[in-house]
């Protein structure tokens, strides 16, 4: 996909409220309780997560070319 | 052409708050001290400074505090119930360490009390009106003149050591009229507005004290981004859960005072040098208690009479001095004993104390305080 | 993945210490991303807060802040913008620090119209003492000191702050991130009052207690009740039921501010500002 998901992982509380807006389930709280991108290839970039995160800790971004 | 006036003890306290630079006054209507927002409101405008009436006391404190940190020298007046609703941002003034000045013209209290009557009941909320631990400088005038000096020495002082000083009036003085010549803006000692030692890029700390013991907070819009907060913190200004820190600022905060004790301790002593008694009295009272004193001497007596000016941090050494020196000490007070601990408590034993009081509305007459005189003499409980 | 409102925090303070899915920080960011858009200089920007869960955010915002007394934030934004009109003020505080302790300055704030920006975060109870009733806490909701649920009927702070003349007054929540920096960005724009009323979710204090104890749950909430003020407007009464409630610009008038009517007082007197 286009977009690239980043995570400043000291940021999460496991909230889960990135995982609930998720239109796509791309994301899930792992054993720690912190969010994890479970499913990259189905994100549609819509920024929700990153739009409702209380805590900055998600970002969407368009993928750049390397 | 002479320069005199004939002025209130109110109106001289404005007059000399504005020659120390004071710029932003907020208040609330209070007898008796409402002449002093009245001055501010007329006078204020002129130079270019701001007045506002605001909607309660405690919104007064907060008004003048938020001014001070914006750079201007705040004023804030009020009496008796006034005062007391004033006292949780006051000792927010203390710690987050901002120069303020509270002026009580006190009243007959508690609460409601007689509003027009004259008291000196405050002494003791002037030191511990707010919660925990903090140091506190009060001055008490006892003429329409230095209504005007003191208002300056309280702006001064709040602006050097970073902290609220209460102007202790009384009704007595707050409402009398003398004539009286006020000096010249050249003849008056103003104590600037403390500025930040070095620039944020070379690591600037708003609460790293100087030498003095004293921070530099910047004013705020001048490109510092300090935190101000009433929460113990550290240098940084930011909140610590450190009880390391927690005593440390609390230490500071009285050191900064008690450094320079002796240098803001100010009294004035009258027919001393050959005294074996004294009076001790302040404010209002002690005009009558001057004039007992003299009629006391008329009769024989060898007595002097000591006034505080500096009310706190209180004159300890002075007064340790004098009960060396004297067979006892009469404290004159309008109220119903608050100054005479302290009295007590530094002559340590060395001399009689005794009281002399009176909280019925009405003032002393001089007749009442040489009565005290005779019993102090007489040995004391009479 | 940086992103351009990051300057208008202290980095060193972050992550802020609001419980996991707590709204706060919801707001915070809106309120620097419409400090932003509307290019305020962060040297001229001062942040003055109150007491309780939602003023700690002046601590995390990289310009002077001033974190004041319980209730006390207005009076002391007053005497900084007055002091300094120059000087953009925003006030930060929260439903019990406004509306309870500090009511009398709120609405007598409004009432001068000081050219303050004042965002209300309303999460309907006293979060930082851990759960008590606000007036903000809606009839029946339940808190540590309403274990029967409140039976004191709950303010609509909107409505309060235009009734005492703030000229700037919307409402709008933490689901509706860009709608609430849109409400705060037009809030500084007014010169004047202006008051922003941001719902935001407790589930620590808040929702815990009322069956919503999940972040995302409340923000749904949020999404299924608010009714944009133009909808909302031609409603009739009898579908305004339940707990749905407008958002957007509920009020705005033009008026003169109280640091430009002082200028006039100065002129009066014959001073110079």
């Amino acid at each position: 996909m286009n977009t690239e998901l980043s995570i400043k992982m000291p940021r999460c509380k496991g909230c889960g409220i990135c995982v609930a807006f998720c239109p796509k389930q791309v994301l899930a709280l792992d054993e720690l309780g912190k969010v994890q991108v479970v499913n990259e290839e189905a994100c549609i970039g819509c920024g929700q997560c990153e739009l409702r995160c209380p805590d900055y800790a998600i970002f969407v971004d368009k993928k750049v070319a390397k | 052409m002479s320069k005199a006036r004939l002025m209130q003890g109110n109106e001289a306290c404005a007059e000399g708050a504005l020659a120390a630079g004071v710029r932003f006054f907020g208040g609330y209507p209070i007898t008796p001290s409402t002449e002093i927002a009245e001055g501010m409101a007329k006078l204020l405008p002129k130079v270019g400074g701001k007045f506002i009436q605001m909607e309660d006391e405690i919104a007064s404190m907060g008004v003048v505090l938020g001014a001070s940190l914006a750079g201007k020298k705040a004023l804030t007046a009020s009496s008796g119930p006034g005062i007391s609703l004033k006292q949780e941002l006051i000792g927010y003034a203390a710690a987050a360490e901002i120069p303020v000045v509270i002026v009580n013209v006190q009243r007959v209290g508690p609460s409601t009390g007689q509003p027009t009557a004259p008291s000196q009941g405050d002494v003791m909320q002037a030191r511990w009106g707010t919660h925990g631990d903090h140091p506190m400088i009060a001055l008490s005038p006892w003429s329409v003149r230095e209504s005007f000096d003191t208002a300056v020495m309280a702006v001064n002082y709040s602006e050097r050591f970073r902290t609220p000083v209460i102007l202790l009036m009384d009704e007595i003085v707050g409402h009398l009229r003398e004539k009286v010549e006020l000096p010249e803006a050249d003849e008056i000692e103003v104590y600037p507005r403390r500025q930040p030692s070095c620039s944020r890029e070379e690591g600037y700390e708003p609460y790293t004290p100087s030498e003095d013991l004293v921070p530099n907070p910047a004013d705020f819009g001048t490109g510092y981004h300090i935190h101000v907060t009433g929460l113990i913190h550290d240098e940084t200004g930011f909140p610590v859960g450190s009880p390391k820190i927690t005593r440390e600022v609390i230490d500071r905060l009285h050191s900064k005072i008690e450094l320079a004790r002796d240098e803001i301790t100010h009294v004035e002593e009258y027919f001393m040098d050959d005294a074996e008694y004294a009076v001790v009295a302040f404010g209002g009272t002690a005009r009558t208690a001057y004039e007992a004193v003299l009629n006391a001497r008329k009769k024989g007596i060898k007595i002097g009479m000591v006034r505080l000016i500096t009310i706190w941090p209180f004159a300890d050494k002075v007064i340790n001095a004098l009960a060396e020196k004297v067979k006892g000490i009469l404290v004159a007070e309008l109220n119903y004993g608050q100054l005479v601990g302290e009295v007590e408590r530094a002559a340590a034993g060395k001399c009689q104390v005794e009281l002399c009081a009176k909280y019925d509305m009405t003032i002393f007459e001089p007749s009442e305080i040489e009565k005290g005189i005779d019993n102090l003499v007489a040995g004391g409980k009479a | 993945m940086e992103r351009s409102y990051e300057q208008y925090f202290r980095q060193n303070r972050l992550p802020h210490l609001w419980c996991p899915g707590c709204g706060n920080g919801i707001v915070m960011k809106s309120i620097v991303q419409a400090i932003e858009k509307k290019g305020l200089d962060k040297d001229k920007t001062v942040i003055v807060s109150g007491i309780g869960c939602s003023s700690r955010a002046s601590g995390y915002m990289d310009f002077d802040t001033l974190h004041t007394a319980h209730g006390r934030a207005i009076p002391f934004a007053t005497g900084v913008k007055l002091a300094n009109p120059e000087l953009n003020v925003i006030v930060i505080t929260g439903d019990g620090d406004c509306t309870a302790i500090g009511g009398n300055h709120f609405i007598h704030g409004c009432r001068r119209n000081v050219d303050l920006t004042v965002v209300l975060f309303n999460n309907s109870i006293y979060g930082m003492t851990g759960g008590q009733s606000s007036p903000m806490t809606p009839t029946h909701k339940k808190a540590t000191t309403a274990p029967y649920g409140a039976i004191d009927r709950n303010f609509d702070a909107c409505k309060l702050a235009e009734a005492a003349g703030a000229t700037y007054v919307a409402r709008s929540t933490a689901f509706h991130v860009q709608h609430l920096t849109d409400m705060i960005a037009s809030g500084i724009d007014n010169k004047g009052f202006s008051f922003i009323e941001a719902i935001v979710q407790c589930p620590t204090a808040y929702g815990r207690k009322n069956k919503m104890a999940d972040p995302a749950q409340m923000m749904m909430w949020m999404r299924d009740n608010a009714i944009m003020k133009a909808a909302w407007d031609k409603l009739p009464d009898e579908k305004k039921i339940g707990e749905k409630f407008p958002i957007g610009l509920m009020h705005h008038e033009e008026a003169t501010d109280y640091a430009t009517a002082y200028e006039e007082v100065i002129e009066l007197a014959g001073g110079k500002a």
